[in-house]
């Protein structure tokens, strides 16, 4: 790996980090419930895009197959959550 | 040209490959950090909305894309990003639509008004619309 990618890298898991801290900020003082569904939203792919930095700057490509589990996962997590805000319940 | 940089530029490939893995991976975070500044600064819930949803898709895209080029480049495969992205940019918009329907079922208020119909017979909208029109 050449220097440059690792500067890179280690500056896109900087920039990341901060993201996710500031989802974090809204995720604690949204004052809807539906902020705080759009804070995990982007909590999670903002942690997706973090695993596939951390894929690139480890040289691991088992890091993808996390990124795709949390995909999943939080896509389905988001619609459930969504659900439960229109219905009130979420398997009916 | 001595042998150490003869196989350090034959194991790290060419250079301006580097430099292009570095700008999509630099570029897709400050895509992906600008959409969150947005989502924790925006005053209103549907302003915020704007934000991540577009800007943290197209960070996604450019670190799929650098890390692609770069385990491609190595000759290691990289088709399991293309899915990553893929199933992110296919979901990413359907979520969203669920949460703003979810709000404003929720807050009735918030909804705009329907679009009023002209009448037929009202003389300025038709003027207006056949202006619009032709122009």
């Amino acid at each position: 790996m050449s220097a440059v990618i690792h500067t890179a890298a280690d500056l896109a898991l900087a920039m990341l980090a901060l993201a996710m801290l500031l989802c974090l900020v809204r995720l604690l003082r949204g004052p809807s419930m539906a902020d705080r569904i759009l804070a995990l939203d982007t909590l999670y792919i903002n942690s997706l895009a973090g695993l596939m930095v951390a894929g690139v700057r480890l040289e691991d490509p088992t890091f993808f197959d996390a990124a795709i589990v949390i995909g999943m996962l939080g896509f389905v997590g988001t619609v459930a959550f969504a659900k439960y805000l229109l219905r009130g319940d979420i398997i009916e | 040209m001595n042998s150490a940089a003869l196989t350090s530029a034959a194991s790290d490939g060419a250079v301006w490959v580097d430099w292009i893995i570095a700008v999509l991976l630099v570029g897709g975070a400050a895509f992906a950090l600008i959409g969150s500044y947005g989502l924790a600064k925006l005053s209103d819930f549907y302003k915020r909305l704007h934000g991540p949803t577009k800007a943290t898709t197209l960070g996604v895209g450019g670190v799929m894309l650098a890390s692609c080029i770069f385990f491609m480049s190595a000759g290691r495969g990289g088709t399991e990003q293309i899915l990553v992205a893929l199933f992110l940019f296919i979901t990413a918009p359907v979520s969203a639509h669920l949460l703003v329907k979810a709000v404003l079922t929720l807050n009735a208020a918030d909804r705009p008004p329907p679009p009023s119909t002209p009448l037929r017979s009202d003389p300025e909208a038709s003027t207006l619309g056949r202006d619009g029109s032709d122009q």
